[in-house]
């Protein structure tokens, strides 16, 4: 089996690990819907989709993270289950994830042997069986490190190597790649690529889920592509083309109806011209007008959030202007952004959007609070009859406004974060990851909200990994990628293949 | 239907308080006499300031373990002004003595503000730069009763409607607090830097000068209860109020401060302040060894932080899932 891998035909080989039917099951989200994934020793299975369309929530089945509501997974054709991430471990499954989960302050050695460590007399660990195992490990992937050395005097690359060192040591039948490239340099791929040729050779199971079309179709052998929680489709890599597999990823029937909208734009409110940062976006320009939603679509990592947080004031950028309503601008804070009619309302509700422990009104009046003051002290009466007049527009269930905000939804919580961000009366409003991890009767009271803030003169960005949102909502789109620009389209060109193809880099060189 | 659970929990610390006093009273019913629970609170004064100034300071996610040593360094500073200038009137030296105290309060706010330091460590280390300049200034003497003014000595212990000043400074600062934290923005943004950092900066609210803005009220606070303490004791040296800052952080937890920020009330920090008080006022009377005391409070704070750890828990199931939806 082990040489028989012809290019053109698979063979009827064994999956030394399959899932067939899972299901699982969150509130008001069915993240994973009877899939299957089957991962054969000696082979690449490429994972392919969309964010959201439950590979993390897979990847979590897989290593006893989660347990699914439904469904089988075979290790070897035996049934088993996974109750916790140690039963995955022991039985020979490993993870590397996008960012390493190990420890900066152990040295390679006590990272490699974790929790598994050579015991010598007494029950004590050895450092010395284990040093030289180690060694032994690091050399079969082909990695010069000393076991000595601090885990934290590493690269990502090279922490790499040592997860897959560990993964060795415990005889891994599988090996789980997270979007394992997304921090790497090209010559650090290229290593990651011959250690995964090394992995096959030794008949390890891996599988592999990516962005980037290169890699996938440099790499796997086989296909596997989740859509909304279900399986659209898998096969031999050498039977689809990356149009396909982008087809698969895209197209669905047509069960998200976005609201209608006129599209009139205003006078130009936002221009951006030749934007930076140190380390995250580079030469940022655009323009924004009344009226318009202009949708930001790229990958995980493209540079979209820091760029917003540099507009709203949090982070400084090392170059450029920004121009509000043809009035050179300076923000240094996000008060000062506030103060000129730009609000954020951020992507992560928990960290960044509400406090939980605090009634409805108290959130919704904080940012305006200097606007109900009465003889320079608060005024309860005034802030509920703000938070009531933008709550009630976003139709928010809520007992009453001194309600606290951790006994709603996740979709209140949204309409809570959002009426904050109007009661300010701003004129940009740049709304990041709207719908994301909220069900779909929420998130379509957020699309049309949106198009009626547009519709009555607001400038709206819609920050959104979700291909048909950009395509439903937006005037015109920006695809960013590596921190800059790299597609601008309008209306009529604006097509899913378009924007996931600028988002992933297809047709330029790698 | 909030405002109710809130005060509920107040109630059962204002309960407890009372079925105390009951079990001290039916041993020692001298105890309750009216004079008696008056001088119980007087005793208990200088606590509530104290807890009231850490209470922001908590509320913001930071502590303050340097408010004793303030309290005594400005409450030495005060106490040999006086013996070098025993006509330099008391209200002067009470303006001092708060300058101090703000002074030393805004420096722990500074580091934690600007250098980015662990308030922890901060004020660990300013707990004993300021108990080190006690003994740098007074080269370790003591100075006492009969080196200090009259009129220095008087003025906490001054009466007026049959309670002295301390205890009326300790209601007057209680009733500022409750205005200052409900219904000043200032008051309010220390709940929602506590409340949520991340969510406060997108409010446009800067989390590290509000915590400045804690640490510097709550230094004020230490100041002036360092006058009162010196005054009222007659005497300062090195030692004084040595610890104190930890029945301070337990008058807190007890009265329901959470440490992890942002949940707490003026009236809850005032209750156990006073609960502590009782303990301590009354226990010796009773004839309990003070090693029984020391248990007991520290048997109260262990209960008053379960009971809390116990509610937010609750509190915070339902923000977790959307999270698990990451595809």
């Amino acid at each position: 089996m082990n040489h028989s891998d012809n290019n053109r035909q698979i063979e009827p080989a064994q999956p030394v690990l399959s899932l067939t039917g899972i299901s699982k099951v969150f509130p008001g989200v069915k993240a994973l819907n009877q899939v299957s994934l089957e991962l054969y020793p000696g082979e690449v299975t490429a994972l392919v989709g969309e964010n959201g369309a439950g590979k993390s929530t897979m990847v979590k089945v897989l290593t006893g993270i989660y347990q699914p509501d439904e469904g089988q997974i075979s290790l070897d054709g035996n049934a088993v289950i996974f109750p916790t991430s140690n039963a995955a471990a022991t039985a020979g499954i490993t993870a590397i994830h996008q960012e390493t989960v190990l420890f900066d302050e152990l040295s390679v050695a006590e990272n490699i042997f974790l929790g598994n460590a050579p015991k010598g007399r007494f029950g004590l660990i050895s450092t010395n069986t284990m040093k030289r195992k180690a060694r032994e490990l690091l050399h079969r992937v082909n990695a010069d490190i000393d076991p000595d050395t601090p885990l934290r005097e590493l690269g990502i690359a090279n922490k790499h190597l040592v997860a897959v060192a560990r993964a060795l040591s415990v005889d891994s039948k599988v090996v789980i790649m997270d979007e394992p490239t997304a921090a790497l340099s090209l010559k650090e791929i290229e290593e990651l690529y011959t250690l995964i040729g090394q992995l096959k050779q030794q008949g390890k199971a891996i599988l592999f889920i990516s962005h980037k079309f290169d890699e996938i179709f440099r790499i796997a052998d086989r296909y596997t592509v989740y859509r909304d929680g279900q399986m659209v489709g898998g096969g031999s890599i050498h039977e689809t083309t990356q149009d396909e597999l982008v087809q698969m990823m895209v197209g669905r029937p047509v069960d998200q109806v976005f609201p209608a909208r006129k599209g009139l734009l205003g006078k130009e409110v936002l221009r951006v011209t030749g934007y930076s940062h140190p380390t995250e976006f580079a030469d940022i320009s655009f323009t924004l007008h009344q009226g318009e939603i202009l949708g930001f679509y790229g990958l995980v990592g493209a540079g979209r959030t820091e760029l917003m947080q540099s507009l709203f004031g949090i982070t400084k950028p090392s170059a450029g202007d920004i121009y509000i309503d043809g009035q050179q601008a300076d923000i240094n804070s996000p008060k000062q952004a506030i103060a000129k009619g730009i609000v954020y309302v951020p992507e992560d509700r928990g960290k960044q959007g509400t406090i939980q422990n605090t009634p409805i009104f108290q959130n919704v009046s904080l940012p305006s609070l200097a606007n109900t003051l009465k003889r320079k002290l608060l005024n309860p009466k005034a802030e509920i009859s703000l938070t009531r007049k933008y709550t009630e527009r976003l139709e928010l269930r809520a007992a009453a406004m001194d309600q606290h905000v951790n006994k709603l939804s996740g979709g209140n919580q949204q309409k809570v974060v959002i009426s904050k961000w109007l009661a300010t009366q701003p004129g940009i409003i740049i709304l990041d990851e709207p719908t994301k991890g909220i069900d779909i009767g929420s998130k379509a009271a957020v699309h049309h909200f949106t198009a009626e803030l547009a519709a009555s003169g607001m400038a709206v960005i819609l920050v959104s990994s979700e291909i048909p949102e950009i395509v439903g909502m937006s005037d015109r789109a920006i695809v960013m990628r590596d921190g800059r620009i790299c597609l601008e389209l309008n209306k009529q060109q604006m097509t899913p293949q378009a924007l996931v193809q600028a988002a992933a880099g297809i047709g330029n060189a790698a | 239907m909030i405002q109710k659970i809130i005060t509920s929990r107040e109630m059962i610390l204002a309960t407890a308080i009372v079925i105390l006093v009951c079990c001290i009273a039916y041993v020692f019913p001298g105890f309750i006499a009216p004079a008696n629970l008056a001088d119980a609170f007087n005793d208990t004064s200088p606590l509530i300031i104290l807890a009231l100034g850490q209470m922001i300071v908590i509320l913001t996610r930071c502590i303050d373990l340097s408010v004793a040593a303030n309290l005594a360094l400005t409450g030495m500073i005060v106490a040999m002004i006086n013996t070098q200038f025993p006509t330099l009137p008391v209200p002067i030296l009470i303006v001092i003595a708060i300058l101090a105290g703000t002074v030393m309060g805004a420096i722990n706010g500074l580091l934690t503000w600007k250098l980015d330091i662990p308030p922890i460590v901060v004020t660990l280390g300013t707990m004993t730069i300021y108990r080190g300049l006690i003994f740098l200034l007074s080269e370790g003497q003591w100075i006492n009763a009969h080196e200090m003014s009259d009129s220095f000595k008087a003025f906490p212990r001054h009466e007026i409607l049959h309670l002295p000043v301390l205890s009326w400074i300790a209601i007057g600062v209680t009733l500022l607090f409750i205005v200052m934290v409900s219904r000043t923005p200032l008051g309010r943004s220390f709940y929602a830097v506590g409340g949520n950092p991340g969510a406060a900066v997108y409010a446009g609210i800067d989390v590290g000068r509000t915590q400045f803005m804690a640490f510097t009220l709550c230094g004020a606070l230490a100041g002036l209860t360092g006058y009162l303490w010196v005054a009222r004791y007659a005497v300062a040296y090195v030692d004084i109020a040595g610890g104190f800052e930890l029945d301070v952080v337990a008058a807190c937890v007890i009265g329901g401060i959470s440490i992890a920020g942002g949940i707490g009330t003026v009236i809850g920090t005032v209750l156990g302040a006073i609960f502590l008080g009782v303990i301590k006022n009354a226990l010796p009377v009773v004839g309990i060894s003070p090693f029984a005391q020391l248990a007991i409070s520290g048997a109260a704070i262990i209960i008053a932080v379960a009971f809390n750890a116990k509610s937010s828990r609750q509190k915070g199931r339902l923000i977790l899932k959307p999270q698990e939806l990451k595809g």
